[in-house]
């Protein structure tokens, strides 16, 4: 074995936030994109109102839920989506790269979430 | 009689460069495992075939092989389940091959020990306070994780030990947990570097093949998972309440510890 | 000592198909984050007014689109099946002190599962 093992402070944090963004994925997104990504388009359901849906998505309560759905989501991605990069594709010699890209992907896309949800709309 | 066909890995270093097949037909009888076929081959059809076993029994952990493909322990993996053949016998994966069935085990061996897989006494409790006593609940916090007999199947069906032989492993990490949750250790934070370390549990990706591999019931990937709980849940805790104590895993209760990087923080 | 020990291939994943379901699994991750991306742009159209929303319908109705989004679907549900079946084995519930039975954590999972899945239905066409 290599050098002695250290503790990591990062690796527990970053596994919180994929763990939970793995919960709250698998409790929002199935529903969402059915809803949003099949069924409407295929006309199974009829489009919600426009009014309706601006209501909803200006309401304080849908705003935090969706950024947290968001940044979580995003987390969830980065994290699998290293390890996939590392095992799947044996990239681990490019780790700090793939770690930059998926990490700093995530934060991009929190930002841009935050703006959108707690701002621009 | 019937008889059935065992292609059997090959490898001897001072002729080969990698591992042939050969095959060999050996009795199928009802009572006999894949190990009982290959004595058979020892003692009849060619003495050169070498592999490792002891107990038969399924409590050594000594003959673990890749049987058709899967992580078996030889002992109780039975040829008729294989009818009419032929079995493939190979050594295990992901360890180096020293000839034959035989593997070289000592990246295992070699890890064991860093997790101090024994139970640490607290400082304070001598043992002329007399025995330890334990309830039946306690027990059944730890005894599944004590199933384990070392015997590596884990490893072999571990892609991500596979890929990167830094990972600790299943069954270390499950042995681990077996002392952490009993309640007569306090070694927990002797452990937590090892465990806690980038190559410790946070190289497992959850595959949760060591637990469909355990010839014992043990579940490491149940264990290594609840671990990542148990350090996860630590870590928020100690950024909260930086000044506060920990709770869920025992601290060393001497002075003379202060070389250890977890009581350091502890404190 | 001469050993010997093959390096582990490219296609690894591909060996076993439990390796090949693990590699499914990981992979749903890339249609998660697909998700949160037109999630921001459906939310983008409904804040920027009537036309852009049905403007978004229409776009959304795409063969290209839907096939994308049909696949996504397939793996988001795979992830959250195999996310609430592995859950048991890797938290540990306590009822009263006694650990609640895998069977019961699971269980308890996919019925929040319905309860949000509901929940939604009902925000968005209600």
């Amino acid at each position: 074995m290599a050098a002695p093992a250290r503790r990591t402070r990062a690796e527990p944090l970053l596994w919180l936030l994929f763990s939970s963004g793995g919960v709250v994925a698998a409790l929002f997104i199935p529903v969402l994109l059915l809803l949003f990504g099949v069924a409407i388009p295929l006309g199974w359901v009829s489009t919600p109102d426009h009014a309706h849906l601006l209501a909803v998505l200006q309401h304080p309560v849908t705003r935090v839920v969706l950024l947290g759905l968001c940044v979580l989501a995003l987390f969830h991605w980065a994290h699998r989506f290293r390890y996939t990069l590392h095992e799947g594709l044996r990239l681990k010699r490019l780790g700090t790269l793939v770690e930059i890209l998926c990490y700093g992907g995530a934060v991009a896309g929190s930002l841009i979430s935050a703006y959108l949800l707690l701002w621009a709309w | 009689m019937r008889t059935i066909a065992l292609r059997v890995a090959r490898y001897r270093p001072e002729d080969e460069t990698e591992p042939t097949m050969q095959e060999y037909e050996v009795p199928l009888r009802e009572d006999w495992a894949v190990l009982d076929g290959l004595n058979h081959i020892k003692d009849h059809l060619d003495g050169t075939l070498s592999y490792r076993w002891s107990c038969r029994m399924g409590i050594c952990g000594s003959c673990g092989m890749t049987v058709n493909g899967e992580p078996k322990l030889t002992c109780g993996t039975f040829l008729t389940d294989y009818a009419p053949g032929p079995v493939t016998v190979e050594p295990l994966r992901n360890f180096p091959v020293v000839r034959d069935l035989v593997v070289d085990i000592s990246d295992f061996m070699g890890k064991l020990p860093t997790v101090s897989p024994w139970i640490v006494d607290s400082e304070d409790a001598a043992p002329a306070e007399g025995e330890h006593l334990q309830t039946p609940e306690e027990l059944d916090e730890y005894q599944q994780y004590s199933m384990c007999i070392n015997c590596m199947l884990c490893y072999s069906a571990c892609p991500v030990y596979g890929l990167d032989q830094d990972f600790l492993g299943p069954a270390a990490i499950a042995l681990a947990q077996r002392y952490n949750l009993d309640s007569r250790d306090h070694g927990a934070h002797q452990r937590v570097d090892v465990l806690s370390a980038a190559d410790g549990v946070w190289s497992c990706t959850f595959v949760g093949e060591c637990t469909t591999a355990c010839p014992k019931g043990v579940d490491p990937a149940g264990a290594i998972q609840r671990y990542k709980l148990t350090a996860a849940t630590e870590s928020v805790k100690s950024l909260l309440m930086p000044w506060g104590r920990r709770s869920d895993l025992p601290r060393p209760s001497g002075a003379d510890q202060d070389n250890n990087a977890w009581s350091r923080e502890v404190r | 000592m001469t050993s010997y020990q093959p390096p582990m291939s490219l296609f690894w994943w591909l060996r076993r198909r439990s390796y090949f379901f693990f590699a499914v699994r990981e992979l749903s991750s890339v249609f998660v984050a697909w998700f949160v991306v037109y999630l921001l742009l459906l939310g983008h159209a409904v804040a920027s007014g009537e036309a852009a929303y049905r403007e978004f319908v229409e776009w959304s109705a795409r063969p290209w689109l839907l096939g994308l989004n049909l696949v996504a679907l397939v793996f988001v549900v795979f992830h959250a099946v195999t996310w609430f079946r592995l859950a048991p084995q890797a938290m540990v519930v306590r009822v009263g002190g006694r650990r609640a039975p895998p069977l019961w954590v699971a269980a308890g999972h996919y019925a929040a599962w319905v309860v949000v899945s509901a929940l939604v239905v009902w925000v968005v066409l209600a």
